[in-house]
């Protein structure tokens, strides 16, 4: 966690005027978005984790024309690839050749990498959305908990740690029960994207609120805000142009680290059978159907699998270096 | 310290009733908001395509064209002080605590809860045990000797731990050390303690493992980042000045002051943990908790959710007052502020 008080070079990150001012000696004054670009450019481990989540978004976002060109419809069965007699893919390898990058899956003989493909979709989407609302939620808890403090503090704080007792998967698993296909104006696919984002997302605000409330408490003490306040400023005004601009940088970090885990929770729910509904490629959904063939072919646990892992620890990386780059406690 | 663990207590309670409600909304209130009529809801309360009498009878019984408060109330109740469903016919007791009354297999729900406890519980703490000796050592060492190749070394393999999903790895360390080279029976096996202590630990080895590494890894990075920080502070300063041995500096008074998050966040893993660890449970088809709920969903047997759901939450609690009465022994300054 960054402490922006009593650290030398703090300053940085509360006052880019200041620095602009006092560093214009020598050329412009850089801002704390340059440095820590110059930082985060430097740290080859967190841009090679970066590259692979930019990778993973264009693969998401094109994922049709992907699959178009280098495989074969994510739902097409292919009998074809399929021995007749033992239910396994033809050749060896679990039916890898240049035709069907990955092999395809017992039975059906779908193509495999069409849907890890098409997966990244699912995964993506869930990931960023549900921390979106993680985001906004903790965001203005933790701004309005920390800001002012005292009783409002103590209900937001004992509500955030109500949050965290709560067993999230059982709660996900029972509401995906309870409802029904179609609600709330949504169906099918469309609600169980929305209810998953809207769990992930709403349970897991206090994550991100309880960082927010610690930053919030030490920035309301801090000189520029006292002086808005005595100029006359509304408290509305304070928290959203004094302390908001300088709380960016810890959400940025903690939304790049939160989008792991979801994804990760995501991948857990299609595991368990309470995710996208099939034929809907997700990487935990084929993880659940691989689970009866790792002898006979074990490329159909090993590319889902390993799709989620490079995924979440690009992220991670990516995260941690973002952490470092942003942190003014870092020497460069 | 009796005040503060009153005080505790009772936020404990407050805490527990907050749960029955966002449980009792989960299941009850946010069906019908989504526009299921209480047949509808009742449906999902006999398993899969039940007969319209079994429905009717059900919704007669969970009082599901009652008003929400009514509902509420009588959940409570059967929860504190039992209950009976009554269907006009015949009348089934359920006794206290009533965890519910699963009508697709006309049983109580908590004896059968109380039946998975153990494999749940052998599993949580095995790992606990493992995770938390192994986690909390690695991320010691690895801050005293922060920037050496076994720090690095520690710090990547925490990062893949933490980054790879639990059903993953489970499912690799069974198909290389049960289907390969079978060193450890396949998943499904589970043998009580009572009956074979070393079949039961034999077959819990890869849950354990699997389970425990994950955490390990989470741990090991918290206990570093909190080590960093703590022997970074004035009062170890203080320890070293006044002629410490290097050894109590840091057992004594940093990894002390260290632990006091890592038990925090233990009490809430492992109290969510023995309401049934889902995802390990699931991947070695081990008969706990979790895949008790998990078998639940998938047969349309709700009111099995709501009490796996329902003793999960109570574990949490239970466990986080351990963890503030250990918290008031760790760290004088909760005594004292309290």
């Amino acid at each position: 966690m960054t402490a922006p008080l009593d650290v030398p070079g703090a300053a940085d990150e509360a006052e880019p005027e200041a620095i602009a001012a006092s560093g214009g000696v020598r050329d412009r004054g850089r801002s704390l978005g340059q440095i820590a670009w110059m930082r985060l450019r430097k740290d080859k481990v967190a841009m090679t984790g970066g590259a692979f989540v930019v990778l993973m978004a264009l693969v998401a976002l094109l994922a049709p024309l992907i699959a178009g060109l280098l495989g074969h419809p994510p739902n097409q069965w292919n009998r074809e690839m399929i021995d007749p007699a033992l239910g396994t893919p033809m050749g060896g390898l679990g039916g890898m050749s240049g035709d069907y990058l990955f092999g395809v899956e017992p039975v059906t003989g779908r193509d495999i990498f069409s849907r890890i493909v098409y997966g990244a979709r699912i995964s993506m989407l869930i990931g960023f959305l549900a921390t979106l609302v993680s985001v906004v939620l903790g965001t203005i808890m933790g701004i309005i908990a920390g800001y002012f403090g005292g009783w409002v503090d103590a209900l937001i704080s004992r509500l955030m740690d109500i949050f965290l007792a709560f067993p999230l998967l059982l709660f996900a698993m029972a509401l995906v029960g309870v409802l029904p296909d179609a609600a709330f104006g949504l169906q099918d696919n469309a609600l169980r994207i929305a209810i998953l984002v809207f769990i992930i997302g709403f349970f897991n605000w206090p994550y991100i609120g309880r960082i927010i409330r610690g930053q919030t408490l030490s920035l309301r003490e801090r000189e520029f805000v006292e002086a808005s306040r005595s100029l006359g400023a509304s408290n509305l005004y304070i928290l959203r142009k004094e302390l908001l601009p300088n709380l960016v940088a810890p959400i940025l970090v903690y939304s790049t680290l939160l989008i792991p885990t979801n994804i990760l929770f995501e991948a857990a729910l299609s595991f368990l059978g309470v995710g996208v509904e099939p034929p809907t490629a997700t990487w935990g959904g084929m993880l659940s159907e691989a689970v009866d063939y790792y002898d006979s072919a074990p490329n159909f646990m090993l590319a889902p699998g390993l799709a989620i892992f490079l995924t979440v620890l690009a992220f991670n990386l990516f995260g941690d270096g973002l952490r470092d780059a942003l942190d003014p406690r870092t020497q460069s | 310290m009796i005040r503060y663990i009153l005080r505790r207590l009772a936020a404990g309670v407050v805490l527990l009733l907050v749960v029955t409600m966002v449980v009792f909304a989960i299941f009850f209130l946010v069906p019908r908001l989504a526009g299921i009529d209480s047949d509808g809801l009742a449906a999902r309360y006999v398993g899969k395509s039940p007969s319209p009498e079994a429905i009717a009878a059900v919704k007669e019984r969970l009082n599901l064209d009652e008003p929400i408060t009514v509902q509420y109330g009588e959940f409570v109740s059967g929860l504190v002080m039992g209950t009976e469903y009554d269907s006009g016919t015949d009348v089934i007791h359920c006794d206290a605590p009533c965890f519910g009354y699963s009508f697709k297999t006309n049983t109580e729900v908590w004896p059968q809860l109380v039946d998975r406890l153990p494999v749940t519980g052998s599993l949580a703490i095995g790992a606990a045990v493992i995770w938390v000796v192994a986690g909390v050592s690695i991320g010691v060492l690895s801050a005293l000797r922060r920037g050496s190749l076994l720090d690095r070394a520690a710090m990547i393999t925490a990062l893949a731990g933490v980054s790879l999903p639990i059903f993953f790895t489970g499912l690799v360390s069974l198909a290389l050390l049960s289907y390969y080279w079978p060193i450890f029976p396949p998943g499904g096996s589970y043998t009580g303690i009572t009956e074979n202590p070393l079949a039961w630990a034999h077959a819990l080895v890869l849950p354990w493992v699997t389970l425990a590494f994950l955490y390990a890894a989470m741990y090991a990075r918290l206990t570093r980042a909190g080590m960093l920080d703590t022997m970074g502070e004035d009062f170890i300063r203080t320890a070293r000045a006044k002629g410490l041995p290097e050894r109590t500096v840091v057992t004594k008074h940093g990894l002390r002051a260290a632990l006091t998050p890592i038990i925090t966040i233990f009490g809430l893993d492992f109290g969510l943990m023995l309401g049934g660890a889902v995802l390990t449970e699931s991947t070695f088809s081990l008969p706990g908790l979790g895949k008790f709920a998990v078998d639940a969903i998938r047969g349309n047997d709700l009111p099995v959710v709501l009490g796996v759901t329902m003793l999960t939450a109570a574990f949490v609690v239970v466990c986080n007052l351990i963890v503030d009465v250990l918290y008031a022994w760790v760290d004088p300054r909760v005594r004292v502020g309290a």
